[in-house]
């Protein structure tokens, strides 16, 4: 292959810079203070710092609500990446079939793409209010009391079903044109080759699918541990003592609510960690067995 | 193996606009029919309608003595090979080939005979454990192949399938995929637009223009007597010339010349007047004045464009014969004249 050279080393230094600035100054700056101040006790008012080593590391192990917190955030991000990936990729198979009007039909399963994070959390207490949502009408046709913020169950349920809804748009658009993607023939192809609809997507459309489909994994991954900030806070309500929450609320609530920033620190580093860890399987054993063509 | 009989087919898209006109032909057990014509002419959407990947607006399509039309494509026993190949990606040559046979319930043991024996046919035994993109073109289309032969199905149908390849590959899988449809003796449908393929592979050309069967015959009939100044100048390169002339009393006046031809035909009117480029002859004391304007070299033979009074037309001379540009004489040999009607084209 034929590869194109640079003169000069500073062109493409110059051209990379601005990258490398954003992620200096956004990423690796932040990430640094944090490291550092994990190892601190801050003074709640500002008027220093004392240096104690692994003890902010050491009382999270022991820490029950810390625990407790970890292990929501591990269910929620489960159930949230997997309800939003798989409703999606349901829809985006069914929307691949329209014919008629399909341009229509796409764009209104796009437009909840458009709606920002807490205006989502905001749609959501209208959904799940107490005496007027029709979400809490509907569960308590079931028989379930549903009391958002109040009930710890009740808002887990909320905050998985708003932060599914939001998502599915994103998984939506990408799982759509992944399916359009794939050639006409080789879909007919596999029409002559097997007469059962569900072999041929298993066999055939989602395979071709799955760099799509990881694409998608991590950028949901990614979604439901941090991105779903807004509509944690906003369906909290202000209340985070009965409710659920996740691992980056915490790191928020924590630090500057509880005024624990070396806590905090603590807590947004040990995140830091497990995303490497997370991100480093992901490419070691979901990637390898995928097809790019 | 098995006969296909169309009846009365007819496809028209939602849009209204209709593909191929009410046409019925048949295709004998063990034949190689080639679909020709330009693009758009309804050739694709014909085969594509055999296959059970386009729905049949009206008409009876029958593979053997089974009705077909809402038979699903997989249970058609049928074989295609699409012009991209359309090769499961993420599967191996081996999976590719055995993909039909195992959804068929075959056992494992006999899918990998079967496959090692379609793959030793082809030439492809060593590429078995690749996967498409680490295949050339040709190898792809071999592969492609394979899928196809190796569930023996009743008939093949060929979407165009070598118009990826370059030239010379092309004429060689050509020779090779006739011979083994003829080996196998598996019916065949080989949809292409090209007519120099068609005139070689096919036992019987269809020749479609505009969602219509202009004509149905073997190559040679097709090229000696086509039905219509399409099929005349379709097939064969360079094709017929066609002159507008006038015709009365066993004669012929080409229209801005003067001199009269004798012509076996009885027919009065206007007509269109074929003839193939290599049934003329330069002759110093023929009865047609040739202008020649450009010489083109083939090597085999040469041809000469120029006009009969000021109408287009082409000489075919051997590779020994002399000519040069200017005006010559020439005679058209009589028994090769065509005449077809000038106003609807049809052979009279």
């Amino acid at each position: 292959m034929k590869r194109a050279g640079f003169d000069t080393i500073w062109l493409p230094v110059a051209l990379l810079m601005p990258q490398l600035m954003i992620i200096a100054i956004f990423f690796y700056w932040p990430a640094g203070w944090a490291l550092q101040s994990s190892f601190y006790l801050q003074d709640p008012f500002g008027f220093g710092s004392t240096f104690v080593g692994g003890e902010n590391y050491t009382s999270l192990l022991g820490n029950d609500q810390y625990k407790r917190v970890a292990g929501f955030t591990i269910i929620y991000s489960v159930l949230v990446t997997f309800l939003s990936l798989a409703i999606a990729l349901l829809l985006a198979v069914k929307a691949d079939k329209v014919i008629r009007g399909a341009k229509t039909y796409r764009t209104l399963l796009m437009w909840v793409y458009a709606i920002a994070p807490p205006v989502a959390g905001f749609l959501g207490i209208l959904f799940f209010d107490q005496s007027t949502g029709p979400m809490t009408k509907f569960f308590q046709m079931f028989g379930w009391d549903f009391k958002l913020g109040v009930d710890y169950n009740a808002t887990a349920t909320a905050m998985v079903i708003v932060a599914v809804w939001k998502q599915i748009p994103v998984n939506f658009i990408f799982f759509l044109s992944g399916l359009q993607s794939i050639p006409r023939s080789v879909r007919e192809a596999a029409m002559i080759d097997n007469r059962s609809a569900t072999g041929r997507f298993w066999q055939v459309t989602f395979p071709l699918l799955a760099p799509t489909a990881f694409f998608l994994l991590i950028i949901n991954i990614t979604y439901a541990l941090f991105d779903t900030f807004g509509i944690i806070d906003a369906l909290m309500k202000g209340e985070p003592g009965n409710n659920p929450m996740t691992l980056v609320y915490k790191v928020y609530l924590d630090g500057f609510r509880g005024n624990d920033l070396g806590g905090s620190s603590a807590q947004s580093v040990v995140l830091m960690v497990l995303v490497l860890i997370l991100t480093v399987f992901q490419f070691r054993l979901v990637e390898r067995r995928i097809h790019y063509t | 193996m098995a006969q296909v009989s169309l009846e009365s087919i007819r496809k028209v898209y939602p849009n209204g606009f209709q593909a191929v006109e009410t046409t019925s032909f048949t295709i004998q057990d063990g034949e190689f029919v080639v679909l020709v014509g330009p693009s758009g002419c309804g050739k694709s959407t014909l085969l594509r309608m055999i296959a059970g990947l386009e729905d049949i607006t009206e008409g009876t399509l029958k593979i053997g003595d089974r009705v077909v039309n809402d038979v699903d494509p997989a249970d058609r026993d049928i074989a295609m090979v699409f012009q991209n190949y359309a090769l499961y990606p993420h599967m191996t040559v081996r999976k590719n080939i055995g993909y039909g046979l195992k959804n068929r319930g075959t056992q494992a043991a006999e899918i990998s005979a079967k496959v090692e024996d379609a793959a030793k046919m082809l030439n492809l035994t060593e590429y078995l454990d690749r996967k498409p993109a680490q295949l050339s073109g040709g190898q792809r289309q071999r592969v492609a192949m394979g899928r196809a032969v190796v569930r023996d199905p009743a008939l093949f149908l060929f979407d165009e399938p070598l118009s990826n390849l370059d030239a010379k590959l092309r004429n060689q899988m050509r020779i090779e995929i006739k011979a083994l449809q003829r080996r196998l003796g598996t019916t065949a449908v080989y949809v292409t637009h090209d007519q120099v393929e068609a005139m070689t592979m096919a036992d019987r050309i269809i020749v479609l223009n505009e969602g219509k069967v202009e004509q149905i015959g073997t190559p040679s009939e097709i090229y000696h007597n086509p039905a219509s100044t399409f099929v005349a100048s379709f097939m064969g390169a360079p094709p017929m010339n066609l002159i507008e002339a006038e015709m009365g009393q066993g004669q012929v006046r080409i229209n801005g010349y003067d001199q009269l031809l004798p012509v076996p035909e009885t027919y009065a009117g206007s007509v269109t007047m074929g003839i193939r480029p290599e049934d003329v002859v330069l002759d110093d004391r023929g009865s047609v004045t040739f202008r020649v304007d450009i010489l083109e070299e083939l090597g085999a033979h040469r041809l000469l464009h120029g006009a009969i009074a000021d109408q287009p037309f082409t000489v075919m001379i051997g590779k020994d014969d002399t000519a040069e540009t200017g005006e010559t004489r020439i005679t058209l040999k009589p028994e090769a004249l065509r005449l077809f009607d000038k106003a609807t084209g049809q052979k009279l």
